[in-house]
């Protein structure tokens, strides 16, 4: 219906709300599922928390986890983070090959994550740490970086379909690659407060 | 395609988070009380993850209520916290007080 038609029937249209994210609905989209799995990683955290501050005799991480080494896993995300964003820089530039190459580093980085909490989870399973044997820290432990880790390999998956279908974007095309990129730096930034609560603190 | 804002330096914020990553860990191994190490660790890591969504996710140039729908989490967490640690703290301060 037209505007004056509208006026002829005594009501005004509204005026259209601006989006959140003017570029894409499925920004915004991402960004409530962000938020929501926010929560869920916000309550294991406060959880594990509460348990650990009740607790008089909870161990000192450092010396059952291997601090060097999950440091080392941390350097890794925060480098696969940089490559997403330069890979969305390249796309935004119009540079496909680039776009590709940061893409698979990022999943392999990823990728390389995983595989070094693999070996960390194994050390820790064979020396006789299992989901209960030291009680609620073990317990803790390994809910909160299982269900991280779980995120780390659906990343590593969703970047690989990014990468798949890389040849469907461009310099006018690249919505996509942001929003694979959010979910990607959401991991690394919920990794970097697992490291410092778990591990280090 | 709407207006593009200018990339942010991703080197630099790169470079801040591997410092601070390296100031957490020294920090764990110098002989601290233990209130002003947690102190630091968590106001370290909470910038680092300040770094990451206003300059990685890109949150700085989005709209405000993009911002307010972001920092939802956090804030109920911190409320959660302020509302549950008192009841721990006082169980806590009850059963040392009967021993």
């Amino acid at each position: 219906m037209s505007q004056a038609a509208a006026l002829e029937h005594g009501y005004e249209i509204e005026p259209a709300e601006s989006p959140l994210t003017p570029e894409s609905w499925g920004k915004l989209g991402m960004w409530l599922f962000l938020a929501g799995d926010a929560m869920s990683f916000g309550g294991l955290i406060a959880g594990y928390a509460a348990l650990r501050f009740a607790d008089a005799n909870w161990p000192v991480p450092s010396t059952i986890l291997g601090v060097p080494f999950t440091a080392v896993m941390t350097f890794l995300l925060i480098c696969s983070s940089v490559t997403m964003v330069k890979g969305l820089e390249a796309i935004q530039h119009g540079d496909r090959g680039g776009l590709r190459k940061f893409l698979a580093l990022t999943a392999l980085g990823g990728a390389c994550f995983l595989g070094m909490q693999a070996r960390e989870w194994t050390h820790l399973i064979t020396h006789g740490m299992t989901l209960t044997s030291k009680g609620l820290f073990s317990s803790t432990f390994f809910v909160l970086t299982g269900f991280h880790g779980c995120h780390v390999t659906a990343g590593v998956i969703y970047l690989l379909t990014v990468l798949a279908n890389s040849s469907k974007y461009s310099e006018d095309n690249y919505n996509a690659v942001e929003i694979a990129g959010l979910y990607w730096h959401f991991v690394d930034l919920v990794w970097i407060l697992i490291f410092t609560f778990v591990y280090l603190i | 395609m709407t207006k593009r804002h200018d990339s942010p330096n991703y080197m630099a914020i790169f470079y801040w988070l591997f410092g601070l990553t390296v100031v957490e860990v020294a920090v764990v191994y110098m002989p601290l009380a233990k209130m002003l190490m947690i102190a630091m660790l968590v106001s370290l890591a909470v910038a680092k993850a300040c770094l990451v969504a206003m300059y990685f996710m890109h949150l700085r140039f989005e709209t405000r209520t993009l911002g307010l729908i972001a920092v939802t989490p956090p804030l109920l967490l911190v409320m959660f916290v302020l509302v549950t640690y008192p009841d721990t703290a006082w169980r806590l301060f009850t059963s040392w007080a009967a021993h």
